[in-house]
């Protein structure tokens, strides 16, 4: 398979050709290509920083990575001053710790410093450099700028008061997922942040995807939180609250709570959550399994029925489907109707579910623990709906969730292995690596494989998916049938493989699509592992996410979504087969064209949080 | 006017030939005895004499001539600035090289009839020289270009702007025109602008030639010639007078540039507001355009040059290089660190020379008398002369150019004709809002860009602002802060937030609610502003308090101390008082006042302001006629 290099290629730290600089009166040899900072953390020098984001924002405006250069007249920012035969750099005199000093200051004069009671706090880069420069009192005072808070939409909320300007979340939305959300508004003192004329998120062509709340170092950005919703529906005894938790959680609950990146922690995943008071625990990658299901049947549906409507679009990413609904319109007829996992959940939770157990649908409070701020979104829109219930009824990010545990009182990585409770327990391989780039496209092809040939294939047979680069192009062999296939993760790499397709290049059968750069292990609800942690920061701990998705997965028994039991057990019991009427009206959905500048056209095609209440 | 392809040099020289013998009458060494009769009629149209309306004046001439039948004998040109903008509209008739300022139009019926059918030159209109109080006659003996040198501005006031043969007529073009016949080698002539020292006048002073070599050392199919013309220190108009004056100069040099370091596109960025030079870069690149003088082939040559207008909306941040690059790319204008340097990253990611206006102008002129020529004039550090627009509490407000190494003292003095009202000299101002003030001890500074650097100040782009002792230093640099903070683009943090700080410490102070340790606060903000900020207008936005503060901080001292503005502006700190004796009790004050502070019977001695309500607008003060009411 072919691996399409990114725009933006990862600097190689093991650049063959080196260069000597000496920092603070030491000689490192260092790889060429590289910025002062980068060498200097490589050779453990730790130098702060605040608007740097590693291969995304380098654009040195925060001037807290200042250094003194020999021959520079003024300090300079080491994030992105490029290494040098010969450079000589000092970056722990008076004069730089002065400067920072200042800077930091300077910024926290013009913070609304609610640190106690702000949704960053403890896991504030800011906090931090204030912390490590030893900041004890502010010389400045003076006017603070006051924009408020623009949350009127289920997933995003922005606080302008606690926004730095360091452009974190405009480098990630432009340059990655080429969403073109925020700019600068005003200038000077004045500046900030925001979409076009300082509309609300909900109002301009944002997916809702969250990468900019990963990427803010303060609490700027957060996601909207439901947790006190939640709590007083598992608080109310009429209620039957059920929970169901994404597939990537799996990997990701465990590290605010200390345990290392890719840690597996179903089993005590479970027993949080039971302890927190929810009534049923399922797991959505039963419900992955379903969408697989449904989602080759169209794809073979298309292949032997319908070639013109191919390529067949993955639908399982709302941040995705977003997109596409804003930016291509003209490829809606291409995605598969399938909904998402965790709307399939919320539907059949409420009504298979209901019957079976005898439990009034009105009473099932269904929520879904996502590593996503889209989902929230998600779970507004009108067509999200059976039999007069909304699927999913709140979404939960894992952040969210850590609180909820922290709350609790729980000490998560001492809790017991706990099991999913029936009827959503037992899961396939293929539903779980749906949490990772290029896993869906591999449940498909398990399941894809079998109903063409009529073989079991060897799994796993496509690894070169794992890869996380972020647009592969390729084809594969199943029988006499040959399928092009792509793999896009990040939107921005969404957008180049639907270029291509729109100008004939790219002849595709399938594409998998998920908005987060690598998957949902990299989602916009996800953990944010801060400065502290992860001293290149940058987004790069994905990927041993996902590694660990791939290796648990390689353990399971049953690895192919058609041989779930439970997924039998439903077709059985409910809906029949994939693609029936009854499949189609529970786990199908429709889209919608909304423009580029949805803040133009008057109705609104989705449900706002406000309005929803 | 009927402009023809020039397809070869042998073309411009013969344009160059007929043009010449049309304007030889105004100039003093050739022989025009035989053409007596004839008189060419100069206006100035830069922007100062249009605002002074020296549009109508041209206008009228252009009727009255048309009127009294003598077009034959008389012909008008507009042209660029004289420089005594103070003085303006400038009028100077050739052959008599009469030098006429302050003229209406209603002047010129007098100037038609006395001095072209009569040949009495109308002596109400002389310049009146203010240091001497002596009439001075013809433009030879205004003792305001004594101690002048005009390089960069030598069409200024000689050539019509909008005819680009009177420029050719100048030898313009001949310095391209040689370059394309000799098929010169770029290394050679870089190597000339190295040689004269030229260093670039947009106020960074890096040595031209030095930068010519380095956009001309990086390979790409694809380059770039950039001329910054977003002058926007408040006060300063060097560059739109050249462009106003001479725009063929830049142009010419710009193709230069374009040949120096393999570009065939250029952009001219000037600000939108600039419109009499935006006018004229218009015409002129029309015309040169016609004469294939831009575009393909160059007269007769394989070398291809276009060059194309991109407005500013006149954002001072767009006058630093890499931000005029976002902008002239039509993003937002903001500067970005460096290296990498426009000279390897600029316009499109391409390799991008980037010169000021002024500096573009000398470079046809280098070119054509050589490098050692240049380098003869100035200092050894700064070669040439500089453009300086003179402004504030002196005589002759206007523009000037003099040799590197004039004394300040001279320039305020026997240029600028001292200071206004006769008052007592209190700082001069130089390089903008990122310049400083300098005291009269050290007037006797010979200006170049090292010099005024060691003395807190800058070069700048050339802006000099005189003041006395009706000025307060601590309100100065809260107007120059009040400046910088409010063309803070706000991309990094010390300029976005930092300026804000001093500029509301500085406010604190103005108005009496400073303390002495805001001083220091003030001073410390100020040194860690000039050394972490982005670009070069944080990097600088504090150089005038630090300059105050070096030279005049017995005034912060005053005002923090004593609460007490000495040159009474700090409006918070004064009060309006009436004097006893003075006052006739005529009660106009009383009906001035918009908020009724003043209280007292008519005729009754004296009136009493009530400080409680007074907003110290001073309408009370303007309008007293006996002068019993002031400020203190």
């Amino acid at each position: 398979m072919e691996n399409i290099p990114e725009k933006e290629e990862n600097k190689i730290y093991e650049n063959e050709e080196k260069v000597t600089i000496t920092i603070d009166g030491r000689d490192y040899e260092v790889p060429k290509g590289l910025t002062v900072l980068e060498a200097a953390r490589m050779v453990n020098i730790e130098i702060p920083s605040l608007c740097y984001l590693k291969d995304i924002n380098e654009i040195g405006t925060c001037r807290v990575c200042v250094v003194e250069v020999e021959g520079s007249r003024t300090l300079q920012p080491s994030c992105v001053y490029p290494v040098r035969e010969g450079l000589r750099v000092r970056t722990n005199t008076e004069r730089v710790r002065r400067a920072r000093r200042t800077a930091v200051s300077l910024l926290l004069s013009n913070h609304h410093r609610e640190c106690t009671t702000c949704v960053a706090n403890l896991n504030c880069e800011l906090q931090n450099v204030a912390a490590d420069l030893g900041i004890r009192n502010i010389p400045f005072t003076g006017e603070k700028v006051d924009y408020g808070v623009h949350n009127n939409n289920p997933a995003i909320q922005r606080d302008y008061n606690k926004c730095i300007n360091c452009r974190r979340c405009m480098a990630i939305c432009n340059k990655i997922q080429e969403c073109y959300v925020y700019s600068p508004i005003n200038r000077g003192f004045d500046t900030l942040i925001a979409p076009a004329f300082q509309k609300d998120l909900s109002e301009v062509s944002c997916i809702m995807c969250g990468q900019c709340v990963l990427a803010c170092p303060t609490g700027s950005l957060a996601e909207k939180e439901h947790i006190n919703e939640v709590l007083e529906a598992i608080s109310d005894p009429n209620k039957h609250v059920i929970a169901q938790t994404a597939p990537s959680i799996q990997v990701t609950i465990g590290e605010p709570f200390g345990m290392p990146v890719g840690s597996f922690v179903a089993g005590k995943l479970v027993a949080a959550l039971k302890r927190i008071g929810f009534d049923k625990v399922f797991a959505t990658d039963v419900t992955a399994d379903l969408t697989i299901m449904e989602e080759s049947e169209e794809l073979l549906h298309r292949l032997f029925h319908e070639p013109d409507k191919l390529p067949l679009l993955s639908s399982c990413c709302p941040g995705w489907v977003k997109y596409a609904e804003h930016f291509f319109p003209e490829f809606l007829p291409n995605l598969s109707s399938t909904k998402s996992p965790h709307e399939m959940c919320g539907a059949l939770s409420k009504t298979w579910y209901a019957q079976k157990y005898g439990i009034d649908p009105d009473k099932i409070v269904n929520v879904a623990i996502m590593p996503c701020t889209a989902k929230k979104y998600e779970v507004a829109r009108p067509e999200m709906e059976s039999d007069g219930y909304r699927n999913v009824d709140y979404v939960l990010t894992t952040r969210e969730l850590t609180r909820m545990i922290r709350e609790t009182g729980l000490d998560f990585p001492n809790l017991p292995e706990e099991e999913y409770d029936e009827p959503f327990d037992q899961y396939s391989g293929a539903g779980m690596i749906f949490g990772a780039t290029g896993g869906l496209f591999e449940a498909v092809l398990r399941t894809v494989h079998e109903k063409i040939t009529g073989d079991k294939m060897e799994v796993p047979d496509y690894t070169d998916e794992h890869v996380q680069s972020g647009l592969k192009y390729g084809r594969v062999t199943i029988g006499d049938k040959t399928l092009n296939i792509a793999i896009a993760h990040g939107t921005g790499n969404a957008k180049r493989a639907l270029d291509r397709m729109k100008r004939g290049e790219w002849k595709i059968h399938f594409m998998e699509v998920m908005a987060c750069p690598g998957g949902c292990v990299g989602g916009g609800g996800q953990p944010i592992l801060g400065s502290r942690d992860h001293k290149f920061i940058s987004l790069s701990y994905r990927h041993n996410r996902a590694d660990a998705l791939f290796n648990v997965e390689k353990g399971k028994k049953i690895r192919r979504s058609h041989e779930n039991p439970r997924v039998r057990q439903i077709y059985e019991e409910f809906l029949g087969h994939p693609a029936s009427e009854k499949a189609n009206k529970y786990l199908h959905t429709s889209y919608i064209p909304r423009g580029r500048h949805p803040y133009l056209v008057d109705e609104k095609h989705y449900k706002g949080y406000n309005e929803k209440d | 006017m009927k402009l023809q392809q020039l397809n070869s040099k042998d073309d411009l020289v013969r344009v160059r030939e007929e043009t010449y013998n049309n304007m030889k009458l105004r100039f003093k060494e050739e022989n025009v005895e035989k053409e007596i009769n004839k008189y060419h009629i100069l206006v100035c149209t830069g922007a100062g004499c249009i605002s002074s309306r020296s549009n109508s004046v041209h206008k009228k001439l252009d009727k009255e001539i048309k009127k009294r039948k003598l077009q034959e004998k008389v012909k008008v040109f507009k042209t660029g600035c004289f420089g005594l903008c103070k003085l303006g509209p400038i009028v100077v008739v050739h052959p008599d090289r009469t030098f006429y300022t302050k003229v209406d139009p209603k002047d010129v019926d007098e100037i038609l009839e006395m001095h072209i059918e009569k040949g009495q030159p109308v002596e109400r209109l002389f310049y009146r020289s203010p240091k001497t109080n002596e009439v001075q006659k013809t433009i030879d003996e205004v003792d305001f270009f004594d101690y002048q040198n005009r390089i960069a501005l030598r069409n200024c006031g000689v050539i019509n702007p909008e005819d680009i043969t009177e420029y050719i007529a100048m030898d313009g073009y001949m310095a391209l025109a040689d370059i394309l016949v000799n098929k010169t080698d770029p290394k050679v002539i870089i190597e000339e602008i190295k040689q004269s020292g030229l260093r670039g006048r947009g106020g960074g002073g890096f040595l031209t030639g030095k930068k010519w070599e380095y956009a001309s050392a990086y390979e790409s199919d694809k380059k770039f010639v950039l001329c910054n013309a977003d002058e926007g220190d408040p006060g300063a108009f060097m560059d739109r007078s050249i462009l106003e004056g001479d725009p063929h100069s830049v142009i010419e040099a710009m193709i230069i540039a374009g040949y120096c370091i393999g570009a065939h596109k250029g952009y001219i960025y000037v600000r939108a507001e600039y419109e009499a030079a935006l006018n004229r870069i218009e015409k002129a690149l029309d015309q040169a355009k016609k004469m294939g003088l831009l575009g393909k082939n160059i007269l007769g040559s394989s070398f291809d040059f276009d060059l194309d207008i991109r407005l500013g909306a006149g954002a001072f941040v767009c006058g630093e290089e890499t931000a005029l690059i976002q902008s002239t790319m039509g993003l937002r204008g903001e500067p970005r660190p460096r290296p990498p340097f426009p000279a390897e990253v600029g316009l499109w990611e391409q390799p991008t020379l980037n010169n000021n206006v002024e500096t573009y102008a000398n470079i046809p002129i280098i070119l054509r008398k050589g490098a050692d020529w240049y380098s003869s004039i100035g200092t050894e550090g700064s070669k040439g002369t500089k453009v300086f627009a003179l402004a504030g509490q002196i005589n002759n407000t206007g523009l000037i150019e003099v040799p590197m190494g004039t004394k300040l003292k001279t320039i305020i003095y026997d240029i600028g004709g001292g200071i206004h009202d006769n008052k007592e000299f209190k700082a001069l101002q130089t390089g903008g809002p990122s310049g400083g003030c300098i005291p009269s001890d050290l007037l006797t500074t010979e200006v170049d860009y090292e010099s005024l650097a060691d003395i807190g100040s800058m070069m700048g782009s050339g802006g000099m602002i005189v003041m006395d002792q009706t000025d307060c230093m601590v309100d100065i640099a809260r107007f120059y802060l009040e400046f910088a903070h409010d063309e803070s683009c706000g991309k990094c943090v010390p300029c976005r937030v930092g300026t804000k700080r001093l500029l509301e410490i500085l406010q604190k102070i103005t108005s009496g609610k400073g303390e002495m340790e805001d001083l220091e606060i003030l001073e410390n903000l100020c040194y860690d502003i000039k050394d972490s900020s982005l670009c070069g207008l944080g990097q600088t936005a504090p150089n005038p308090v630090l300059s105050t503060l070096q030279y005049f901080r017995d005034e912060y001292i005053t005002h923090v101390k004593e609460k007490r503005c000495p040159a009474k502006v700090c409006n918070e700190l004064l009060k309006v008082v009436i004097s006893e004796e003075k006052c006739v009790a005529c009660g106009i004050c009383a009906r001035v006042c918009p908020v009724n502070a003043i209280t007292g019977e008519h005729k009754k001695p004296p009136f009493k302001i009530h400080q409680d309500v007074c907003i110290k607008c001073g309408a009370c003060v303007q309008k007293c006629p006996v002068d019993a009411i002031y400020k203190e």
